[in-house]
């Protein structure tokens, strides 16, 4: 007698917790063949409302948290997923990747995660500056995150695409909200039970399924979003509304497909002090 | 009080070389406008026409893109360090020039010429000198990345601080090869159009940089211009989202230098006199016509009483009045109709039930004049601490936690700058690093240097200008 398999119903990933959409609709994911093998979530605008609340709580603590230790917890997703590569190549493989190209996939997510964990101590150094005023002042310029990032990840690499979303925004220290590939999002909510496991903080990434064309207006015109990344160049982003609290418009179309710090960079404002010296000099300084 | 009565100290204007009317600065010629309209600036601290400007239309912007996009051809193609030479000798020419700059600055823009002589000219020079520089060394600053020029940049500047932001724009944008159509606000076009001479007096080559004048009418003509790859702006939130738009709309890379509603944080702990001085040039400084201003206060409850009097000792003394007298501290209000919305939200502030403090200075009766203000007993939900106003007016709060004044402080739409005063190092560090701000002055404030990267978060814009940071806004890279 053959047994007859689960179909699994995939949930949404929002302050660390696996909700059901609130939306109450569902849409089918097939293999190859065009047979149904999973059913996800048609996310709605109040499930993204929910994930930005829950970003924006966490985000505050995530900042907070030393370069050293952010550089450890994603280092740390990059284990939780080499321990699961073989469900990973397995999912990937069922919707049409061959055994081959799923590995690769897989291989090169993790090895994302452990590039970006790297890059968590690493680019404030890099790309801060002391500047020389002619003033006697002590003046610097470093990156601080933009704080919420909402993201539409590439729909053809579901879990390539999203890792390369996800680990520039949030090794910058900005909470991120991701929408996975519609038509593959099962590797993409299998990597949220990863992030669980792991100890990214809740709130800090969640992942949305759904349709992008539904909910790129909510993600674009929220007000307390920070900068919205593309990384499929379908948004039109001139007719949302993403201006009313002028958040960042970041093109990714072409940029996820390589690792770059100059992706964390996007996500980052450059904040800069200025403190007097005190001087003996004739010119006066200091206060 | 024995009243100590300043001699007069008039800046001798008699130097000054203007026109009686001015044309459009286009692909190195001053050229009649399409439109065949001018309009008049005037000085606002007299109420009298300096001179006639032209006003460009739909034809006249495109004949102003289509000069920078010719030019760019062979501007883009010249060495890093030919580029840099031409700067360097614009910013030699400024300071050769500084005194008239001065002078027309305050004739036209009404700020006093204490600051335009010792702040805006010699900043502006220093911009040009500071970004010269950079012009063959790009690569240095984006390691594993290969920097190339943009295009067309078109520039919009407020009336605030004039030439300043022409240099602050015009610079960055050749440095990193670029070629540029700039329009200054209707009512301070002066100091650009003599920058425009400057230009043409340098030799740089002709359409590289052009100049063209009119108000918002011409500013959107420019933002929906096919030509230019990139938008460059500073002025209010709400026409930065406007810009933002045709940005979007068109595909052209955009930096924006918005609003902004800034706290100036007095711990207890600060040094009382010297934070005086600091409160008093966070908000009073060029008539409060600052988006960086310190316009809301918040002081801890133990000083709040000994601040309010040295503060209002220390207004009673500021001198109020001819922009060109070198004992003036506050000069004229930029235009009536900012003068208007300065007056409006005085009104606002005493409707909401706050508390208004000027001192009984002596105005002249020509011109438009708004004496140094201060609001108390004012709440965080008050308009007065919300809303931009643009002009000499501080909003008073206090607060008595470190936690508490972090949240009030940030809790604003915008992020362009604050201030924090207190002696103790480890406490500017949490407060700096807290505060939501694109700059953050510790025991100082409304300090600007061309190494020195400025800009702002949130509704305050994106991009920064000035520093090595200042680079990214006219680039792309591969």
């Amino acid at each position: 007698m053959t047994r007859l398999k689960i179909h699994k119903t995939y949930k949404i990933f929002i302050g660390g917790k696996f909700p059901r959409t609130e939306s109450g609709r569902y849409y089918p994911i097939n293999n190859a063949k065009g047979e149904p093998v999973a059913n996800m979530c048609q996310s709605s605008k109040k499930d993204f409302k929910n994930a930005v609340v829950a970003a924006r709580k966490a985000q505050g603590g995530w900042v907070g948290m030393t370069a050293y230790n952010r550089s450890q917890i994603l280092y740390r997703l990059a284990e939780m997923l080499e321990t699961r590569s073989a469900s990973f190549i397995e999912e990937l493989n069922v919707l049409g990747l061959s055994k081959k190209a799923a590995e690769k996939e897989v291989n090169a997510s993790i090895d994302r995660l452990v590039y970006y964990a790297g890059w968590c101590d690493k680019y404030t150094a890099l790309f801060s500056s002391v500047n020389p005023t002619a003033t006697s002042h002590f003046n610097f310029s470093v990156h601080e995150p933009t704080g919420i990032v909402a993201a539409i990840a590439p729909e053809k690499s579901s879990l390539l695409g999203l890792v390369s979303v996800i680990a520039p925004v949030i090794a910058g220290g900005n909470s991120v909200i991701a929408l996975a590939s519609e038509t593959k999002a099962t590797s993409s909510i299998s990597f949220a039970e990863v992030v669980q496991n792991s100890d990214v903080p809740a709130g800090v990434i969640s992942i949305l399924t759904g349709s992008a064309s539904e909910l790129m207006p909510h993600m674009a015109s929220h007000m307390d979003v920070n900068s919205l990344v593309d990384a499929r160049g379908e948004m039109k982003a001139a007719e949302l509304n993403i201006t009313n609290n002028v958040k960042r418009y970041l093109n990714w179309a072409n940029k996820v497909s390589n690792q770059d710090p100059y992706l964390i960079l996007d996500c980052q404002e450059v904040k800069t002090t200025w403190h007097p010296v005190q001087t003996n000099a004739a010119s006066g300084a200091g206060y | 009080m024995e009243e100590w009565n300043l001699s007069l100290a008039p800046e001798n204007a008699a130097h000054v070389q203007l026109k009686k009317k001015y044309e459009l600065f286009i692909n190195g010629e001053f050229q009649k406008p399409f439109s065949n309209k001018y309009f008049e600036t005037v000085n606002p601290a007299t109420e009298q026409a300096i001179a006639l400007v032209a006003e460009a239309n739909e034809k006249d912007v495109d004949q102003a893109m289509k000069a920078a996009a010719e030019a760019y051809k062979p501007w883009s193609k010249l060495s890093g360090a030919e580029r840099g030479k031409y700067i360097y000798r614009i910013a030699r020419m400024i300071q050769e020039k500084s005194r008239e700059f001065a002078v027309i600055e305050s004739l036209d823009g009404g700020k006093p010429i204490r600051e335009s002589r010792d702040i805006d000219i010699p900043l502006a020079a220093a911009h040009f000198f500071y970004y010269a520089g950079w012009a063959d060394k790009l690569e240095y600053a984006f390691p594993m990345r290969k920097p190339q020029s943009l295009g067309v940049a078109a520039q919009i500047i407020p009336w605030n601080f004039p030439l300043l932001m022409a240099a602050w724009k015009i610079a960055p944008a050749l440095a990193c090869g670029n070629t540029v159509v700039l329009k200054p606000a209707e009512t301070t076009p002066l100091t650009a159009l003599k920058l425009a001479e400057v230009i043409q007096e340098a030799g740089l080559p002709q359409g590289v940089v052009n100049i063209i004048t009119g108000a918002g009418k011409t500013g959107a003509e420019m933002c929906a211009h096919p030509i230019p790859n990139k938008l460059a702006f500073t002025g209010s939130t709400e026409v930065g989202k406007l810009v933002y738009k045709a940005a979007l709309s068109g595909n052209k890379k955009v930096t924006l230098e918005l609003g902004g509603k800034a706290a100036d944080i007095i711990f207890d702990d600060a040094p009382i006199d010297a934070t005086i001085e600091g409160i008093i040039n966070g908000i009073y400084f060029n008539q409060g016509h600052v988006c960086c201003a310190g316009s809301r206060l918040f002081v801890q409850e133990t000083v709040y009483e000994e601040i309010l009097v040295k503060l209002k000792k220390r207004m009673n003394t500021l001198i109020v009045g001819d922009p060109m007298d070198k004992n003036t501290d506050i000069g004229a209000i930029n235009s009536k109709e900012q003068l208007d919305v300065i007056n409006r939200y005085l009104k606002i502030g005493r409707a909401e039930g706050a508390e208004i403090y000027q001192p009984n200075c002596k105005m002249p009766e020509l011109g438009n004049w708004c004496p140094p203000t201060l609001f108390t007993n004012v709440a965080q939900s008050n308009r007065i601490s919300q809303e931009e106003i643009f002009g000499p007016v501080l909003a008073i709060q206090t607060f008595r936690t470190i936690e508490e004044v972090i949240d009030k402080a940030n809790n604003t739409p915008f992020g362009l700058s604050a201030g924090v005063w207190t002696d103790k190092g480890s406490k500017i560090f949490q407060l700096t690093k807290a505060l939501k701000a694109g700059v953050i002055w510790a025991n100082t404030f409304n300090k600007f240097d061309p190494t020195s990267p400025f800009g702002g978060y949130k509704e305050s814009g994106f991009g920064r200008e000035g520093g090595v940071h200042g680079l990214d806004a006219y680039l792309k890279f591969d």
